[in-house]
């Protein structure tokens, strides 16, 4: 967006009464461009819910929503529109001042950090040089939000659930951003396009397999994110068998809206950001970080790109929300302090030694690389192979039971 | 013309609205199996839109599974009370429609709409999952009749 910013200054920078017109084009692009991301953001938090619901009901067995819109596909549209139309309670004796401001907090941590986010080569709100910092940072304001909400409820339950999140994202905040060190001290940068300069189009130049160390930082960060995200196996927060629903226990209508819209932006949040460190982002293979940007084709394509890997992590998540169980209060504390915390810091002393001991364009370097590329291959289509063995099953057992064939083809979105 | 937007405006409201009934958690007794088994594979309220939800802050209908005793109907109506406007309730079973097989028992209410207004009553000991899914479309129904921008609320 700074660049276009830029372009129009000079192109067409005019003056208005004898005074320069430039923080007017600025002001311009900076409101269209928040405008944009907010846009981006419900329709993707929307669409989520839905492919989510259809997903959670082909695991279970179910249909899920099909009668609104073309396959149900405007379920969103429904829910959004009624919870808006919903009376707006706030329960005696809670602290209204806080109870109405809490949902702001959320929703402000949340769309906060797409300023930094990029979506492809020059497609940026803002390119900060703190970019990955600005984005942990700026995430702290959700659990403000989350604990505002949970106490001003007045309810015991609000309560638990704001306190168990404070308790929850405060911990796995520290071995998210220390997996993220990792890719930091692999880039020198910490601004997200400088971190995705510096990788590569091919797999084996992204991060994730820059050695054994780096890959399990991976999967650090990518477990430390769904915590942060009160994602299952980590929605204690919100946990419907104990909490009645967690901290918006009390919250109903556009408040409660608020709420769920920012749990599914975060999706989106929480896989870009692993997709910008270690995945790649936009790099197209066998393109250079110069000619990246020459043409609208290659910036389409990059955008492409980084869309496809961003939405395949989202999918991963939403089956692990619907495939796991809840874990106990306890057992999460003890993955965090006692696993996670202390691997995040064997992965950036490993990561360093690696640096020092092998060079990145090395030819000894680019074989390592290669050989975690495969081994990580590997474990991928062990995945892929027991989804579509799971599935083989599912079907031949539809068919005996029967005698007719099942009724969902493969390659139907679920 | 106004109103041709009027009711237009208003069936669009109405198919928002029924196109997403969050029904809360709630039951008493074995209606409550059933009530569970709705939501399953067989009948699948998801369909239409339908989820549970744990809190009556967020639900749209309380459907009342099972028998309710004296004791119970002060947390069914607080319960109610509870649910943000605008709310539907379906009696499920002959209990929750009259006291049921427990009619002449000391301690059990004779009927839900004793003590909230009911919008629809399904017979049956228990129902099938069947009739709650036919109950919930009937509801439907009933939801894109209403005068939704033409009612007054307390």
């Amino acid at each position: 967006m700074w660049y276009l910013a830029n372009y129009l200054e000079k192109n067409y920078a005019v003056s208005i009464n004898g005074q320069e017109s430039a923080w007017l084009i600025y002001l311009i692009v900076a409101i269209a461009s928040a405008l944009v991301m907010l846009g981006f953001a419900s329709l993707f938090a929307g669409l989520a819910s839905f492919v989510e619901r259809r997903i959670a009901g082909r695991i279970m067995a179910r249909v899920g929503p099909n009668r609104v819109g073309p396959q149900g596909l405007f379920q969103f549209v429904a829910d959004g529109l009624k919870l808006i139309m919903k009376e707006d309670l706030i329960p005696n004796g809670a602290d209204r001042f806080l109870f109405k401001i809490a949902p702001y907090f959320v929703f402000a941590g949340m769309l906060g950090t797409f300023v930094v986010l990029p979506f492809g080569a020059n497609i940026v709100a803002a390119n900060m040089d703190v970019g990955i910092f600005y984005i942990i940072s700026i995430t702290a304001l959700v659990v403000v939000g989350i604990i505002l909400g949970g106490w001003a409820s007045n309810s015991k339950w609000s309560m638990f659930g704001g306190l168990r999140s404070a308790a929850q994202i405060v911990s796995y905040e520290i071995p998210l951003a220390l997996s993220i060190l990792v890719v930091v001290l692999l880039s020198g940068s910490l601004s997200t396009q400088g971190i995705i300069s510096a990788q590569g189009g091919l797999p084996w130049d992204w991060f994730i397999f820059h050695s054994p160390f780096a890959f399990i930082a991976f999967f650090i960060y990518f477990v430390s994110a769904l915590a942060e995200g009160n994602r299952t196996p980590f929605d204690l927060p919100e946990a419907e068998s104990e909490l009645v629903a967690g901290y918006c226990t009390e919250y109903s209508g556009f408040r409660f809206v608020v709420f769920f819209f920012a749990e599914w932006a975060n999706l989106w949040i929480m896989s870009a950001i692993a997709v910008i460190c270690f995945l790649g982002g936009w790099r197209v293979p066998f393109i250079s970080v110069e000619e990246s940007t020459s043409s609208w084709g290659i910036i389409l394509l990059g955008l492409a790109i980084f869309m496809v890997k961003t939405l395949a992590l989202v999918v991963v998540v939403i089956q692990l929300r619907w495939t796991l169980p809840r874990l106990r209060l306890d057992q999460m504390m003890n993955l965090c302090w006692k696993y996670l915390v202390p691997g995040s810091f064997v992965c950036i002393l490993g990561t360093m030694t690696w640096m020092v001991l092998i060079d990145w364009n090395s030819m000894i370097g680019l074989v390592l690389r290669v050989v975690v590329f495969a081994g990580a291959f590997m474990l991928l289509a062990y995945y892929i192979y027991r989804i579509r063995f799971n599935y083989m099953i599912d079907r031949d057992n539809y068919k005996k039971m029967t005698g007719k064939d099942m009724w969902y083809p493969p390659y139907r979105l679920p | 013309m106004d109103g041709f937007l009027l009711t237009t405006t208003e069936e669009f409201l109405n198919w928002n609205r029924k196109s997403s009934i969050w029904y809360l958690l709630f039951a008493s007794a074995c209606c409550g199996i059933e009530l569970m088994q709705t939501g399953g594979p067989r009948t699948d309220l998801d369909r239409f839109g339908a989820v549970p939800r744990a809190t009556p802050r967020q639900a749209d209908l309380m459907i009342v599974a099972g028998t309710i005793t004296y004791k119970m109907a002060e947390r069914v109506r607080l319960l109610y009370e509870q649910m943000a406007e605008p709310r539907y309730v379906i009696s499920m079973g002959s209990c929750a429609n009259c006291g049921g097989l427990f009619q002449s028992s000391y301690s059990v209410l004779k009927g839900v709409d004793k003590v909230i207004p009911v919008d629809l009553y399904i017979p049956g000991c228990p129902p099938r999952p069947e009739a709650l899914a036919d109950a919930v479309v009937k509801l439907q129904a009933k939801m894109m009749k209403e005068k939704y921008l033409r009612t007054v609320r307390a």
